[in-house]
């Protein structure tokens, strides 16, 4: 009864914190402008089935598609296992669900087994990659101190979490042996695990039936323990992208890559100006709302796409290690762009819980966390956004924050400002006289 | 005179007749003078095939595109909707460009402000041509047993997968076409895009296009084939760089299936 009361504590506590920082992520990408993206559903079901629940993307580089693959596989069907272990801890009962499927329950925990040991050597794997081999793109300026640790804490969370459930399969088929499981006291056996029928005598054979239950429980509660402390982690983990990789994929940008937003408010300037009917002497009308600024600052000039980005990006640094600019040593980092733009709208979203609405900081986006010099080194030329793969866009960032400058600032290098000159004045970017754009049809 | 035959809307609309496409040269394309001989290899293609074209001339202006890329979306909107005017006014409704910006700029972010065209990549429309049986590639100088490569522009390329447009042609020519390493999807910007032609890179440790252009000189290319005059640029520069301009030659798409075709 008291480890009823417990678990249901632990299932109140754990599933209570965890939605409480969802909603704050929540309420944080809300922030952010509206966008519409409520279109074309049908090709969003298809993209977030191809991309995030099939992939496709991971698959650019293959041997860390095959060996994400295989966590991600063991994550998706073990849910399976855990309902039992809610079940079962609820109620009291033990593998509750063995009665009803009999044979397929065996092959089903069997496949999680199976699964289970691939992502433990992918997971071992993955920390030798990051630790051992240091491959580059984990190793970046940005990756340092935080980044990294909560890299390494992930990864041994999910060793830790396999050994429980061996802990708990294993012990429970050394006392199945025994005719001493909880499941069913006095028949003897094995319940048939593909893995754990042979580990579990083999580790825990020799013991008595009572540190065999010790150590059953221990695999069980560590297990159930490590999944509900595995979810608090991730709202404030980048590992966070294991829910949002749906939903980010689903609202994916489904225009052509080079095509940038026309800006409505620009639009409505420019035919003002435009319109030789309008009177160049009328009081300007009144703003509709809230007057925006051009461009972006801050991250609650971006829009919430931008935002849900920020949230679902895991830091694996495909776009950084693409990006021309990263590879030619200038300061640009398309995943730096997404690491600044969370932890800015983490430090906003919490300044407004604290401080209020209307609180200001003095700080922003631009500037104090990401730099001018950032900015300029980009050639937009797509790599980042076509190597996600989650679909975030930091090219879209990028360009507000050079929106803001441009046209809020006046602060473009001096030769981007000398272009635009000889744009508006000879419509080219060169001075060159518009009267002689067809001279070369008349040159040998 | 060249020889060539390039009437502008203005002089067409003068004796009532309508072009079938307007041919949208660009900046690079009116000014530079490496990329006025691609403008030129397209028009020999053009007439050779008696295309009903014409072009702007002294009525076309920048599209905006550099000033976009570079934050400066007053300009851009001022750009386009003067060209959007000039466009409409001529009832233009299919343009043919040899630029991947001005062929972005015009098919994917004109439409919303009131321009709405077919808009097609020269190379696209070269396809066209020789599959129609228009244009036949022989009689020219033969590029057989040389290697071509093809760096794909960003603009024509992951902005619009466009990629195989520019490769069918290339394999008319009887030629090798070999792959860098990052072609495609994977392709390596050349280092012009995002209004970085008309400034000084910022500080780093190498210029994009030398990284580009090892990728190019790892296979060992007789030609460098592009499909953007600003590609074209700065490959043209890497390929010097390197001092290799004796034995690589940088041409774009057009040109090569001129000389093919002994235009």
């Amino acid at each position: 009864m008291i480890a009823i009361i417990l678990f249901a504590l632990l299932l109140i506590a754990g599933g209570g914190y965890f939605a409480m920082n969802v909603n704050k992520i929540r309420q944080n990408i809300l922030l952010g402008r509206d966008i519409d993206r409520s279109d074309n559903k049908k090709e969003r079901w298809k993209t977030m089935l191809l991309v995030a629940f099939g992939q496709k993307k991971m698959f650019q580089r293959p041997i860390p598609a095959i060996l994400h693959f295989c966590l991600y596989a063991a994550f998706v069907i073990t849910q399976i296992e855990l309902i039992e272990i809610i079940v079962d801890g609820l109620s009291g009962q033990h593998r509750i669900f063995r009665d009803g499927l009999g044979g397929f329950y065996t092959f089903m925990v069997s496949f999680i087994e199976v699964l289970s040991v691939l992502a433990f050597v992918a997971t071992f794997i993955f920390l030798l990659r990051r630790n051992v081999l240091k491959i580059p793109r984990f190793n970046m300026k940005e990756m340092a101190g935080w980044a990294k640790m909560d890299g390494n804490i992930i990864l041994f969370a999910e060793l830790l979490l396999v050994c429980f459930i061996f802990m708990m399969n294993g012990a429970d088929e050394a006392l199945y042996n025994q005719g001493a499981s909880h499941y069913n006291t006095g028949e003897s056996g094995s319940f048939g695990l593909t893995i754990s029928q042979f580990i579990g005598p083999a580790l825990f054979g020799g013991m008595d039936a009572h540190t065999l239950h010790i150590i059953e429980r221990i695999g069980w509660w560590g297990h159930i323990i490590m999944v509900f402390g595995f979810l608090n982690y991730l709202p404030f983990s980048k590992h966070f992208h294991i829910l949002l990789a749906f939903p980010n994929t689903y609202y994916s940008n489904l225009e052509k890559k080079g095509k940038f937003n026309n800006m409505e408010a620009v639009k409505k300037e420019v035919e003002l100006m435009m319109d030789p009917t309008a009177d160049p002497f009328a009081a300007p009308a009144p703003a509709e709302g809230e007057v925006q600024r051009f461009g972006a600052k801050d991250v609650t000039d971006l829009t919430w796409k931008n935002l849900l980005d920020a949230y679902t990006c895991t830091e694996c640094g495909r776009c950084t290690s693409s990006c021309p600019a990263n590879q030619t040593g200038k300061l640009l980092s398309p995943r730096k762009i997404m690491m600044d733009t969370r932890d800015r709208l983490e430090e906003v979203g919490n300044n407004i819980r604290k401080h209020g609405k209307d609180h200001d900081d003095g700080k922003s986006l631009l500037r104090d966390y990401i730099s001018e010099e950032e900015l300029w080194a980009c050639t937009s030329c797509n790599a980042c956004v076509q190597e996600c793969p989650v679909n975030i866009d930091p090219l879209s960032i990028i360009v507000d924050l050079r929106r803001f400058l441009v046209m809020e600032e006046s602060k473009a290098p001096s030769e981007l400002t000398t272009m635009f000159t000889n744009i508006e004045n000879n419509g080219a970017p060169w001075q060159f006289s518009q009267a002689d754009r067809l001279n070369w049809r008349d040159e040998q | 005179m060249s020889g060539l035959k390039v009437p502008t809307m203005a002089e067409m609309l003068a004796t009532g007749e309508t072009p079938d496409v307007l041919f949208w040269v660009g900046c690079s394309g009116s000014f530079d003078d490496r990329a006025k001989k691609i403008t030129k290899a397209i028009v020999k293609i053009l007439n050779h095939c008696d295309v009903k074209f014409a072009v702007l001339g002294a009525e076309e202006g920048c599209t905006g595109d550099p000033a976009k890329r570079a934050g400066n979306e007053f300009l851009f909107q001022m750009q386009a909707m003067m060209n959007i005017q000039v466009l409409n006014g001529y009832e233009v409704k299919k343009i043919v460009t040899g630029c991947p910006h001005c062929f972005n700029t015009l098919k994917n972010e004109y439409p919303e402000l009131g321009g709405d065209y077919e808009v097609i990549h020269h190379t696209q429309l070269i396809q066209g041509l020789i599959n129609d049986g228009k244009l036949a590639i022989k009689g020219g100088e033969t590029f057989k047993g040389k290697k071509i490569t093809f760096h794909d522009p960003c603009y024509l390329g992951r902005a619009n997968d466009v990629y195989e447009a520019p490769r069918e042609l290339l394999q008319k020519l009887d030629a090798e076409l070999v792959e860098m390493k990052r072609c495609k999807t994977n392709g390596l910007c050349c280092g012009a895009g995002g209004a970085q032609m008309f400034k000084e890179a910022e500080k780093g440790n190498k210029e994009v296009n030398i990284e580009r252009t090892e990728d190019a000189l790892e296979v060992k290319p007789n030609v460098i084939a592009t499909g953007c005059p600003f590609c074209n640029t700065m490959m043209t520069d890497g390929v010097k760089n390197f001092e290799k301009e004796g034995e690589i030659e940088v041409l774009d798409v057009a040109e090569l299936i001129a000389t093919a075709a002994d235009l």
